[in-house]
């Protein structure tokens, strides 16, 4: 038998905050992940600043590219095909990953692949986990992003739910500022709720009415912001890592109930989570243990895959790739981009 | 020395290859489409048109600011993007330089306005005189560096020199009631074929400055946007305030 050639893929993400290249080989073997982070600059300003953002990208590209190849051990000859996210996120922000890989791609006469940012989330699992393959459901939630999507088959995807306002990351991020923790709030509240009692605070489990798996978190969030005022008109101290654990129990209570309330009727065997808030320790825990319960396998990435970066969009980009998705010079970015939508 | 040209700047996208002097070839579009679907396939049109192996390109010029930010970001990704895969530098030439850099040989005032919204723009004042001792051609004389003020001040200016002006850009659409209103002096419009980005120009001009060694890497480059960003400049002025 002939031996197929291998197969690596070149990817750049600049949808938000990071400026990020990868290397990927064959679709799950990642060779190189640099991840320029912009996030100090964005803490003065307490959230994503876009022109900030695009501007910061502008100067990292060429840097986070080069060094990609360089630690993956190839040159641009060595790759075969050149993938970018071209949405959802930050309009300005994704122009500079796909103007940069457009050219590149003219240039080196590769083929393009643009690839949807919440595709390359999901597609995050297939990393470490070489077993799993489609179909199962995957839950991405993210500072952007609150999914609960099917993966029917590699580049296959419906949507079963979504946000209704919020995103479960964007909850975290208010709810860390209106208790002083800053910006950005996840990481933060995981780590200051270890210290808190999950239960002291009453908060509602919201329910979207006529839909089982969408989700809405803005009433939670305006619930914690009334409970503070209130704490504060009465005088009362306010334990803030009570708060804390409490918010973010029934954020994640509400996720799981939905979620698997979902895998169960649509009868999956696996179950994985994605996206920035995919790594608070919390979550997986009670992920870990509702699958288990419910004899479901369940898949999550490691936190540097969670978080935005390239090697997910080249595993996308590999199997879109090998599907024979391919993108003219005029790819343009979209920043509202449906998954599933080309 | 064959050099490829970007200018995305403002509304108009326009690319040129320009081989020791001469335009082997210039697309130039002004329509409402964005940079990011007309750039590279403008380019890819005319390295087809051309026969263009791009590895004959030495340097890319481009008009590196100020200007639409987006653009300037399109046109800059593009470059650096070119850069690093073809292994050339980049010339970062100054955009309302290349933009006077159309009325070559003119020995009027040339005053190049791009509209930069809040009653702003993008300007500067140029003129050109005969080359040093002798010298062939011509050499062209900033009188004020590029730099973003509001119409009224760069008027000012212009009275103040009291010579004859040559407004072009897309400025001047957006402004013309001013300049009726304020300009003392005489002053005209460049026509259709000299009044707007070129990248014919920029890499003309380009190549002065490369010559005279103005050059990055493709890792090096970024716009010059002469502003900040409406949240740095927010800060700043609260910063100011709080002082």
């Amino acid at each position: 038998m002939e031996k197929r050639e291998d197969v690596r893929i070149l990817a750049i993400e600049s949808s938000c905050d990071e400026t990020a290249a990868s290397v990927v080989q064959n679709g799950r073997q990642v060779l190189s992940n640099i991840i320029s982070s912009q996030i100090d600059l964005h803490t003065l300003y307490g959230g994503v600043v876009p022109e900030i953002a695009s501007r910061k990208h502008i100067e990292k590209m060429n840097q986070v590219i080069e060094e990609a190849l360089k630690e993956a051990g190839v040159t641009l000859e060595d790759i075969t095909a050149i993938a970018v996210t071209y949405g959802p996120g930050l309009v300005g922000a994704l122009l500079v990953g796909v103007s940069a890989a457009k050219a590149i791609a003219f240039a080196t006469g590769k083929p393009l692949v643009g690839v949807h940012h919440i595709e390359g989330h999901i597609s995050a699992n297939y990393i470490e986990n070489k077993q799993l393959e489609p179909p199962f459901a995957c839950l991405v939630v993210s500072g952007g992003h609150t999914h609960l999507v099917m993966v029917k088959d590699y580049g296959e995807y419906e949507i079963i739910g979504c946000t209704r306002d919020d995103a479960a990351g964007e909850a975290f991020d208010k709810v860390a500022r209106a208790i002083g923790l800053g910006y950005p709030g996840g990481p933060k509240i995981d780590r200051l709720s270890r210290d808190g009692n999950p239960d002291a605070v009453k908060f509602p489990r919201a329910k979207v009415d006529g839909s089982d798996y969408d989700f809405s978190f803005s009433g939670l969030k305006s619930a914690v912001l009334n409970y503070l005022n209130s704490c504060e008109m009465k005088g009362i101290p306010v334990n803030n890592a009570d708060v804390a654990a409490s918010f973010q129990k029934a954020v994640i209570d509400v996720l799981v109930e939905h979620s698997l309330h979902a895998v169960k009727e649509y009868g999956f065997e696996k179950f994985a989570i994605a996206g920035g808030v995919a790594s608070n320790s919390s979550l997986r825990a009670a992920f870990e243990t509702a699958c288990k319960n419910q004899k479901i396998a369940f898949f999550h990435p490691s936190p540097i895959f969670c978080t935005d970066n390239a090697a997910m969009i080249g595993v996308a980009g590999y199997y879109e790739y090998i599907k024979g998705t391919r993108s003219g010079y005029d790819l343009n970015a979209i920043p509202n981009l449906r998954l599933g939508e080309r | 020395m064959k050099l490829l040209a970007l200018d995305s700047s403002g509304l108009v996208a326009s690319v040129a290859i320009v081989d020791d002097g001469i335009t082997i070839a210039e697309y130039t579009v002004n329509y409402k489409k964005t940079h990011s679907q007309t750039l590279l396939p403008m380019l890819d049109e005319i390295k087809r048109m051309t026969e263009l192996d791009l590895h004959t390109i030495d340097a890319i010029a481009i008009a590196a600011g100020p200007g639409s930010f987006t653009g300037l970001r399109i046109g800059a990704a593009t470059a650096k993007g070119l850069g690093l895969a073809l292994e050339i530098p980049i010339i970062p030439v100054p955009t309302v330089d290349s933009l006077a850099y159309n009325l070559y040989g003119s020995d009027k005032l040339i005053c190049p306005l791009m509209d930069a919204r809040r009653n702003q723009v993008y300007t500067g004042l140029y003129t050109f005189r005969s080359g040093k001792e002798g010298g062939t051609g011509f050499e062209m004389c900033v009188l004020q560096k590029q730099c973003v003020v509001d119409i009224a001040e760069i008027i000012q200016q212009i009275n103040a020199l009291g010579t004859e002006v040559i407004f072009l850009g897309d400025g001047v659409d957006a402004y013309r009631g001013k300049i009726a209103e304020l300009v003392k002096g005489n002053y005209s419009f460049a026509p259709a074929c000299c009044n707007r980005q070129r990248a014919s120009c920029v890499a003309a001009l380009g190549s002065v400055l490369y010559q005279n060694g103005v050059q990055e890497t493709a890792r090096e480059h970024a716009p010059e946007y002469l502003r900040l960003s409406q949240a740095e400049r927010e800060r700043a002025e609260r910063k100011e305030e709080s002082k």
